[in-house]
């Protein structure tokens, strides 16, 4: 089961370290990396179905229009 | 264009047909390729009698199918050409894979020894067709009609009527059973007016077989390179055949033009690219290619079966086209010799779809990955691609992603009407509807010893009771073939015609085994009984 729960002890730094990881990269490269860090992680997982469930929440997240997160609420 | 071999011409003798005699026969095959030879001489070596009938005259024209799997070389060798497919052929079980210029990884297709074959021979195709034939002709019992084509197909309920035409006219043909194994373009499919539809791969391939009169570095290996800096951006695959011949594969895209590119402008300088500008070399063949993966949505049609490309077709990576038919004539010959006996009821010939889809399926799915693998169809699907290759030198994980074709094995028939499953706790050994694994024994190989009737194969003296009607072959109960079939004293395994599991047990009793020699030959076990009672 995917674990969705806020882990991270210090989660700017995580942000951080994740966008300096294509300081230099062309963008062919960039994707590259990226591809090659979810190959090592989902080897690291281990387990297909959290990475189905991973993909779709990646998915609803990135295909959400903006601006109509539930959060926000309803306009009146 | 070929240099070290010329096509044999085989004589059209005039039928009977056409002087008002015969008109009639229990089997029929339509298409004396690798597939139909090999069903037919299957046949004979059962004792059954065929026609077979080919609208040309020759074997096939090209390497073609080069690559004969550990599988295919035992069901030759059950049929008495596996020496000659050794002794001719290139033995190799090594692949290496590189992207860029660097190496990703190596793989062993084999590596335990104590097996009479190899995991692969390759062999021009055209060896194994005319030593089929030959074969074929020294039984006495196939009627190879050459420049014989068939020009309809009227199914009926107790048979088949066929038009055949001839240089000298034309007959019709009754046969009791067809087999269509006339290819990715069949006659008969399209007489059926079945449809035969699938995955089309957007991409174009070159095969160029060159004979090399320089030394070259190659060792007998498969070598596949992604993006090689002698053809960016596309992948290559070069083989080793007989001859001094190899075969090299050039990936060129969707936009190539196929009749441009054959030509040997264009031919010879991507191979000097490759091979460098010292090394000498002759052109044998050259064609362009593209492929899909596709297959009828069943293999029978009541007195027809299909057989081969006519009832499947998947992408060459991997070797399943020409070894996936090899497969499905080894399945059917048995069956209809079985039924045309009179030893198992008609219905024993479902399991031909029962079997041979399934495995048909696996070839597709395996065939069609690679393919996504090879030809990247988005940029995301590169980068991922890419990033396993680059992954693949360092991570084991990674290697197993790579995927320059998952080369051809044999099915498994995990699910089919004729095994029956286990009851027993079985650690390891081949289970029912698999194949037989081989083994060394004091006097030779454990497959040699099997055949093509129903075996009892016991482990151990006075273990297992015997099998009225079936063959029993002692082996010992300790050594490497008990190992591999995770047998101890006592442990008996009942093999099919075909050399697949068909049953096993650890403490069997003449009660499970004459029920699984019942399922085995297609009938229900309680039927047996009665016959028994």
């Amino acid at each position: 089961m995917l674990d969705t729960a806020p882990k991270l002890a210090d989660p700017d730094a995580v942000f951080v370290t994740l966008v300096r990881a294509h300081h230099d990269l062309s963008p062919e490269e960039s994707r590259r990396l990226d591809a090659a860090l979810v190959l090592l992680l989902a080897n690291h997982i281990g387990d297909g179905a959290v990475l189905e469930q991973a993909i779709e929440q990646a998915r609803r997240a990135v295909r959400a229009p903006t601006g109509a997160t539930e959060d926000q609420g309803t306009p009146p | 264009m070929p240099t070290t071999y010329t096509n044999p011409r085989f004589p059209f003798r005039r039928p009977l047909e056409l002087d008002g005699k015969g008109g009639s026969a229990r089997v029929v095959i339509v298409g004396a390729g690798l597939v139909g030879l090999t069903l037919a001489l299957d046949l004979a070596r059962h004792g059954i009698a065929s026609v077979v009938l080919d609208d040309d005259d020759t074997v096939s024209f090209g390497s073609r199918a080069i690559c004969f799997a550990k599988r295919s070389l035992e069901i030759y060798d059950r049929l008495g050409l596996g020496q000659k497919l050794l002794d001719k052929g290139i033995t190799w079980k090594v692949g290496k894979v590189f992207f860029g210029s660097a190496l990703a990884y190596t793989f062993d297709l084999l590596p335990e020894d104590g097996h009479r074959m190899p995991a692969f021979v390759n062999l021009q195709q055209y060896y194994l067709e005319e030593w089929l034939v030959e074969a074929c002709t020294e039984t006495g019992l196939v009627d190879l009609r050459w420049k014989s084509r068939v020009v309809s197909v009227d199914p009926r309920a107790d048979g088949v009527r066929l038009g055949v035409e001839t240089p000298d006219g034309s007959y019709v043909l009754e046969a009791e059973w067809l087999a269509a194994c006339d290819g990715a373009r069949s006659t008969v499919r399209e007489a059926l007016g079945l449809p035969f539809v699938g995955q089309v791969f957007r991409d174009r391939f070159l095969i160029a077989d060159v004979v090399l009169k320089t030394e070259v570095p190659f060792p007998t290996e498969r070598w596949f390179w992604f993006d090689p800096p002698f053809h960016p951006g596309q992948s290559v695959l070069l083989h080793k055949q007989p001859d001094g011949v190899w075969r090299i594969d050039f990936q060129l895209g969707w936009e190539a033009d196929p009749e441009e590119e054959k030509r040997p402008e264009r031919v010879v300088p991507r191979i000097r690219a490759m091979l460098g500008k010292d090394v000498a070399f002759d052109l044998e063949w050259v064609s362009v290619y593209t492929f899909r993966c596709r297959r009828l949505e069943r293999f029978r049609h009541g007195r027809i079966f299909f057989v081969g490309d006519s009832a499947h077709q998947v992408s060459p990576f991997g070797a399943r086209g020409g070894n996936g038919g090899i497969q499905d004539a080894d399945n059917l010959a048995w069956k209809l010799a079985a039924v045309l006996k009179g030893t198992a009821p008609e219905t024993l010939l479902d399991s031909y779809d029962a079997e041979r889809i399934p495995a048909a399926d696996e070839n597709i799915l395996h065939s069609t990955r690679a393919t996504d693998f090879i030809t990247p169809k988005t940029e995301a699907a590169r980068a991922y691609r890419d990033a396993v290759l680059l992954l693949a030198r360092e991570h084991a994980f990674a290697r197993r992603m790579v995927n320059s074709g998952r080369l051809s094995l044999p099915h498994a028939y995990a699910a089919s009407p004729l095994s029956t499953p286990d009851e027993e706790a079985w650690a390891g050994g081949p289970a029912p509807g698999a194949p037989c694994l081989d083994a060394p024994l004091a006097d030779g190989f454990l497959l040699n010893r099997l055949g093509n009737e129903p075996v009892l194969l016991r482990f151990g003296e006075n273990a297992s009771p015997a099998v009225p009607g079936v063959r029993t072959v002692t082996v010992p109960a300790e050594g490497i073939a008990a190992e591999r079939y995770a047998a101890s004293a006592g442990t008996a395994y009942l093999i099919r015609p075909d050399q697949h599991v068909a049953a096993r047990f650890r403490t069997p009793n003449a009660d499970h085994l004459a029920a699984a020699l019942a399922r085995l030959w297609g009938r229900e076990p309680a039927e047996a009984a009665r016959e028994a009672a």
